[in-house]
């Protein structure tokens, strides 16, 4: 296995990952998009750290994980209250506040 | 078969790193206070509800002396800990004093909203703790990872604030758009982080550095400096990436809107000197185009778009992004003298934070009598509140750069490190940034207008009744801003007077 390889299939899964947040309207699907790019992340931070042969990127690659878990939490309460109060999570019909 | 791996882990010695108690101090107290508050919180509950801001902002000043013990201490400074991922030195200590005493000025903003709103208000000041926490972290963190921490815990409790109003479309709105940039904006920073990493060997900025000094302009490198740059633009709304900052600061709690203008900003600042003084040194030739494009724009786009607004909140939102381009504008010189271009950004944060508060402290009071937000419910104010209208002139002058209050000596140092040396570059963004005063100067004194010189709307002359706290929080900012411009000089020039780079 070589480096690249996996470098090319992380920025697959940021490239990926970017297009979702840019293209979809529904709140749920942008945290999913949010989460292939920070998979990327991860799968950038373990094989630099396989190929540089320390242990600082695998224990960032959990930093990162924990930390997501975290935004994703206090993402998904947010796409959750603004469903109850206004029965839809398309991102693109909160406009209220514009200028 | 376990006691052969329990004896196996006995084998592998544990030495705990060197733990310097006094230098973390600040950080664990302010920890320890957001823990009691939360506590008493749930023994008492509504018994004890008047008294959990007096609480946090007494864990503030608490927090407060161990960063004057350590400033005091002199000559041991700077104290490294874990192999020198975070460093106390002299530039951290003055921002860990801003970011405390901010915390300070917020929860007196926040302490009559909270308790007349209807909202939860002990959880409230718990995240105001946390994340005051992550932002003493940043100022110390000389390390991707710590970097990457503190911000997040400056972020997530702040998206939570900003929907604090849960009732509220809005402030709903608020928290979506502020919390989804957020993350967007944190994932491209962090590739940007995994590149680097991957570059280098190592997540010590310092190391970063060493690593990226060759100057040759490798694409893998260029692509890593640029995102990890533009994740901060995100943090501190500079343009084109502000587009969250009006809405969010609209919508939100105004208290949660100044600690989002000032203290949030701020830490996103402190970001950003850290990783581009120690980490991209080297890279001079992509970072100062690219901060000096961005410093460029948030001014300019700032103040246009700042001129045509109607309601005085998004206004300062905007004014926010355009402040945000002069103190980019240091960084954007930042290679022929690093230490001028720290000084000189945190100078601007220092005063920017005082005159900014006061700012809102202002919105809010007088919101509490007109309930609204827009500038012609300024009209006539002198009137009827001639004391807060001064008080507000005198945070607009100082927002302008008019001496002698303090904001003109914010501008002053940004100006001197952007023409110190003649660079072609510097001198054009100076005249940028000059130009862009002027054309800020003139919303602000739209303002001032309506406060002196128009009459009150339907005679409407009864007067604003400002609760103490608000009164403290106001007298502390214009104290300070107006000192800062005149008797504080020298001492603001001795605070910021340290050098992060040998």
């Amino acid at each position: 296995m070589f480096l690249n390889q996996f470098l090319l299939f992380a920025a697959l899964l940021f490239c990926i990952g970017v297009y979702g947040v840019l293209t979809r309207k529904n709140g749920v699907l942008i945290l999913m998009s949010i989460e292939l790019i920070l998979n990327a992340v991860n799968i950038n931070l373990v094989a630099f750290g396989a190929f540089n042969g320390t242990i600082a990127g695998q224990v960032f690659a959990l930093f990162v994980i924990a930390v997501a878990a975290a935004e994703v939490g206090v993402g998904l309460a947010i796409v959750l209250l603004i469903y109850r109060n206004r029965r839809s999570i398309d991102v693109s019909e909160a406009d209220l506040l514009q200028g | 078969m376990l006691a052969a791996i329990l004896a196996q882990v006995e084998q592998v010695p544990f030495n705990r790193p060197d733990i310097d108690w006094h230098a973390a101090a600040p950080e664990l107290l302010l920890l320890a206070g957001g823990a009691i508050v939360t506590i008493v919180d749930l023994i008492w509950l509504e018994r004890v509800r008047k008294l959990i801001p007096t609480l946090t902002s007494l864990t503030f000043l608490i927090a407060l002396i161990p960063v004057i013990t350590l400033w005091n201490d002199g000559g041991e400074l700077p104290r490294t800990m874990f192999d020198g991922a975070y460093v106390v030195d002299e530039y951290s200590l003055v921002l860990k004093g801003l970011f405390l005493l901010s915390g300070y000025v917020i929860v007196l903003l926040s302490t009559n909203y909270m308790l007349e709103g209807d909202y939860y208000d002990s959880e409230y000041y718990q995240l105001i703790s946390a994340s005051i926490v992550g932002m003493l972290v940043m100022t110390s963190a000389r390390d991707l990872v710590s970097i990457f921490v503190a911000i997040e815990l400056v972020s997530i409790p702040a998206y939570l604030m900003a929907a604090w109003r849960k009732r509220d479309l809005r402030s709903n709105e608020a928290g979506l758009k502020y919390m989804l940039m957020g993350v967007f904006a944190s994932g491209i920073m962090l590739y940007g982080m995994s590149i680097l990493y991957g570059v280098s060997g190592s997540t010590k900025l310092v190391d970063i550095g060493a690593a990226l000094t060759t100057g040759e302009s490798v694409p893998l490198i260029t692509l890593a400096v640029v995102f990890t740059i533009i994740g901060f633009g995100f943090k501190v709304s500079a343009v084109p990436f502000h587009t969250w900052a009006p809405d969010t600061y609209e919508g939100a709690p105004t208290p949660l809107t100044a600690f989002l203008a000032v203290a949030s900003k701020a830490a996103g600042f402190v970001a950003l000197i850290s990783v581009v003084l120690f980490a991209f040194p080297g890279q001079a030739a992509v970072v100062e185009p690219l901060l000096w494009v961005l410093s460029a724009a948030s001014m300019t786009v700032g103040n246009l778009i700042a001129m045509r607004q109607s309601n005085i909140v998004r206004m300062l939102a905007y004014s926010g992004v355009a402040q945000a381009g002069y103190m980019l504008a240091p960084l954007a010189v930042f290679s022929s003298r690093p230490d001028q271009a720290a000084s000189a950004i945190v100078t601007y944060l220092v005063i920017y934070a005082a005159m900014n508060l006061g700012a809102f402290a202002v919105v809010i009071a007088v919101a509490r009598k007109t309930r609204s937000g827009e500038i012609s419910s300024y009209a006539g104010m002198f009137s009827y509140a001639p004391g807060l209208t001064v008080v507000m002139t005198a945070f607009l002058f100082s927002l302008a750069g008019i001496p002698p209050v303090g904001g003109w000596w914010a501008k002053f140092e940004v100006f001197r490190v952007l023409t110190a040396d003649g660079n072609t570059w510097g001198v054009a963004l100076a005249v940028v940034a000059a130009v862009n005063s002027v054309l800020a100067a003139y919303y602000y004194l739209v303002i001032a207008k309506q406060m002196w010189f128009v009459s009150a709307p339907n005679d409407d002359k009864a007067p604003i009744v400002i609760p103490s706290s608000l009164q403290a929080a106001l007298a502390l900012t214009v104290v300070f801003t107006i000192l800062a411009g005149t008797v504080l000089l020298g001492q603001i020039a001795n605070l910021t007077d340290f050098s992060l780079v040998n």
